[in-house]
């Protein structure tokens, strides 16, 4: 048995797929592909797999990440030749990594950051002079948010979950904290900064793409993040 | 990436956008360059319905095998894009190429229920293309309509300017061919039409005309023209084995009703059930060969990646080689790590045995269709299934660790009585009993018996078609009767009752039977906002009531009349085989409650034979 860390993208039209369909979509796939999988015992076998982070629908990603285990080992090259060949190319297989048992086989708890870039739609930018209050915005020691809740709303302080930041040309990138300890949304950010310039929300304004997921291996307190692909090793065979 | 008809706004402001997207895998692209017939092929319900119909994926992939056509699937948008696309004109499209249907060449819509009526009216307001085929131009598409609802066709001739009467494998081909012709010569729409009724099977209502007596109804039937079939040969694949037959069903991204393999076992029935329209119209049963089975399996499985496999056909429990071919699924099924569905099988002992090796007993539960409570009403259906069957097979299915079963029965019948009706709570007490007689250390807790009515509807081509349905105000009351009875059992708390609603069925009785009149009400209920009629949520029977008002149609004539032995019925042009004369003598037996046995046991002369083949044939060697 052989853990691996499938890495993909999703893109243009696949935007529209819900996670439990991209989670639908991979087990069809990787029958098509005649991976030999591990499966659940009993009457109706599942196959053994798990998904890094959920991706809201409408959002794109480079680095989208799903861990399962091989009965039969295959090498990384032809394991993404045989995927892409039975799937779509808008949900391309792009890594596909052996993972070392422990710590870091479990893609779902490891998620501790994200990286996101974020661009108006067309026609759907604000006033030329949006982008001058960055600076000045992420400057802040503290960037207070209401946060609501399934019972109550709370002020929640968004800054320490925001890594890094940087703004090239109209694109806005961000580095956020993700997974399930704290995990701070992209759009949060740039509603929370537009807000404070007076411009009224738009939900269909951004056009968000993840471009990285990582885990968190920082021994000593300080952070250092590494992506979940790096974590793992190619398989040649 | 492909473009898509809906802006990214409207995509994520609707329910599951993956509806509309398309470019499923094995869904198929071509190059509009290389094809010269385009093909809009119409589920009028949502996608997730749609895509679970296997005819559709039949068709879809015969089409589409020949070069010169392009076949793209189009389903009912649901009630939030509609809103959208009447608001902003957004013309109603197909999947895979996104391209407004107006411009194809064909809008095909198949007709599985009577309830999407409203539905094939909205998905041609939608495309834009005008609701009558008398108000359509020759730059229009020409619409065509074909499944089970198309054996009567009548409500609907004024929206269609053709219909495919049987089963679809047949004269697409040559529709295909002299429609190509017919461009070439630059030949009229109406001369593409005239021409398109001489292939058998192929209807065109606006050339016959019709005339009605005082009393309402048909005096005649007949072509305007002498060169015009007035009689129409269903449509029927006799070698069923070396049929197409999708080799990479298309996999949607969303999740959908029927999310599997499906396997058509055989066409048909053998047992004739009186109320069963399939049972009819289907005939001579034809079985699939079993080596063609087990390749199909095999190769879907592959293509689609599905994780599950069902068999489909009217009574699987009737193909002859059930034995061989479950062994090969499941052994197959375990290699892949595949589930097995085995619907429509008798409980007997090779069932249960089948479906304790593919199923958690303990959780699934078993089907049993009486049908009807009393042995008497059992008779007057022909459903040839005793009480002593129905209690043997409960039986051993307890004993074999089930204790969920589920019960299907339809009130409503002809010569039903309140005894009969009571009879249904008395048989399922008798089911539960079975259960308590075993020891305790065998029973696991209570067992669950769940009864479920459903409302009769006689239908065309059945020796029912001669039943009057009931007041609105009675069907309720049958449930009631059987409710109140239910509770009146010993086992009552083993038992739960689920009915139907009540007022839907006279309007499917009304379009199940209806004649060439009754457009002008779905037309009126369609413009007073009907759409989605078969959604408990949409479903609103004053809106038909008022249509009938304002159309001033009588529903009683098409629900509660009787109809004299010799009426001309609006579908007696369809000629299915099985004669007029066969359905009105099982008529006759059904009021004597005398019982006709099945295909295999003895022919009984239904007029299938015609087709030379099928379970005809196989009798006698």
């Amino acid at each position: 048995m052989l853990k691996v860390r499938v890495r993909f993208s999703k893109k243009g039209n696949m935007k529209f797929i819900g996670h439990l369909d991209v989670m639908r979509y991979f087990q069809k796939t990787i029958r098509r592909a005649g991976l030999d999988v591990t499966y659940t015992e009993g009457f109706s076998p599942h196959m053994i797999m798990s998904f890094a982070s959920p991706l809201g629908t409408g959002l794109t990603s480079d680095a989208e990440y799903m861990d399962m285990e091989l009965q039969t080992p295959v090498s990384s090259k032809e394991a993404i030749e045989r995927l892409n060949q039975a799937g779509t190319e808008e949900l391309l297989v792009t890594g596909f990594v052996r993972i070392p048992e422990g710590r870091a086989d479990k893609a779902m708890t490891l998620v501790a950051a994200a990286d996101y870039t974020l661009r108006f739609r067309k026609g759907r930018m604000p006033e030329p002079d949006w982008k001058s209050g960055f600076s000045s915005f992420f400057a802040q020691e503290h960037i207070p948010v209401m946060k609501k809740t399934k019972r109550s709303e709370k002020e929640v302080d968004i800054r320490p979950m925001i890594y890094e930041w940087f703004l090239d040309e109209d694109t806005l990138f961000l580095q956020l904290a993700a997974g399930s300890v704290e995990n701070l949304k992209p759009e949060l950010v740039l509603d929370t900064y537009l807000d404070a310039l007076g411009v009224p929300s738009d939900p269909f304004a951004y056009e968000i793409n993840r471009r990285e997921i990582y885990a968190d291996i920082g021994t000593d307190g300080s952070r250092h993040l590494k992506s979940l692909y790096d974590l793992g090793t190619e398989i040649v065979l | 990436m492909r473009k898509l008809a809906l802006r990214d706004e409207i995509l994520l402001s609707v329910e599951k956008p993956a509806r509309y997207i398309g470019g499923e895998i094995n869904s198929v692209v071509k190059n509009i360059a290389d094809i010269s017939l385009r093909f809009a092929f119409v589920f009028p319900d949502v996608y997730e319905i749609g895509m679970s119909h296997l005819g559709m994926q039949i068709l879809y992939d015969m089409f589409n095998r020949r070069e010169d056509v392009w076949c793209e699937r189009v389903f009912s948008p649901w009630v939030d894009l509609d809103k959208i696309m009447r608001e902003q004109k957004i013309p109603l499209f197909a999947l895979e190429s996104q391209d407004p249907i107006r411009d194809f060449d064909f809008i095909g819509v198949t007709l599985q229920y009577e309830l999407c009526y409203s539905n094939v009216l909205q998905i041609l307001d939608l495309a834009q293309v005008p609701l009558l085929a008398a108000d359509r131009c020759e730059s229009d598409p020409i619409v065509i309509g074909g499944g089970p609802c198309a054996y009567n066709p009548e409500p609907l001739a004024a929206f269609f300017d053709l219909f495919y009467i049987g089963e679809g494998e047949t004269v697409y081909d040559e529709l295909f061919d002299l429609y190509e012709q017919c461009r070439a010569e630059q030949a009229p729409r109406d001369d593409f039409l005239r021409r398109a009724s001489k292939i058998p099977g192929i209807y065109v209502p606006s050339l016959y005309a019709v005339t009605y007596r005082e009393d309402g109804t048909i005096a005649s039937f007949l072509p305007k023209e002498p060169d015009v079939p007035a009689v129409i040969e269903k449509q029927v694949v006799m070698d069923l084995s070396s049929a197409p037959y999708p080799e990479k069903p298309v996999v949607p991204y969303m999740k959908v009703t029927q999310d599997r393999v499906v396997l058509e076992i055989q066409r048909g029935c053998i047992r004739g059930c009186r109320f069963c329209q399939a049972g009819m119209i289907y005939r001579p049963t034809r079985e699939r060969s079993l080596d063609s089975l087990k390749e199909h399996a095999s190769r879907m499985l592959s293509a689609t990646g599905h994780e599950e496999i069902s068999l489909s056909s009217l009574s699987s429990s009737d193909y002859s080689e059930l034995g061989e071919l479950v062994g090969f699924l499941m052994e197959e099924c375990q290699s892949r790590k595949i589930n097995i569905s085995l619907p429509s099988l008798r409980i007997d002992s090779f069932s249960l045995d089948v479906m304790s090796k593919v199923q958690d007993v303990r959780k699934s539960s078993l089907t049993f269709a009486p049908e009807a409570g009393s042995q008497r009403m059992r008779d007057v259906i022909n459903k040839g299934l005793t009480e002593e069957v129905i209690l043997q097979g409960a039986s051993e299915a307890f004993r074999g660790g089930w204790n969920k079963v589920k019960l299907y029965f339809m009130l409503g019948l002809p010569y039903e009585t309140d005894p009969d009706r009571r009879a249904i709570a008395h048989l399922a007490d008798a089911i539960a009993r079975k259960y308590y007689e075993l020891p305790k250390e065998e029973r696991n807790g209570k067992c669950q018996i769940t009864v479920s009515t459903s409302f009769f509807v006689p239908k065309p081509f059945t020796p029912f078609q001669w039943a009057s349905m009931h007041p609105a105000g009675d069907y309720l009351g049958f449930a009631k009767t059987v409710n109140h009875e239910i509770k009146e059992t010993l086992n009552h708390k083993s038992i739960r009752y689920n009915w139907h609603q009540a007022d839907v069925t006279l309007l499917e009785g009304v379009f199940a039977r209806g004649d060439r009149r009754v457009a002008s009400v779905i037309l009126d209920a369609y413009r007073h906002g009907a759409l989605y009629d078969a959604w408990t949520e949409f479903w609103n029977y004053d809106r038909y009531l008022d249509a009938f008002a304002r159309t001033g149609l009588d529903m009683d004539f098409y629900t509660t009349r009787e109809r004299g032995e010799d009426e001309i019925f609006p579908w007696d042009f369809i000629h299915i085989g099985v004669t007029k004369q066969f359905l009105k003598k099982e008529w006759q037996k059904a009021k004597e409650a005398s019982v006709t046995p099945n295909c295999r046991q003895k022919c009984s002369g239904c007029g299938a034979g015609c087709y030379g083949g099928g379970v005809c044939v196989e009798s006698k060697g």
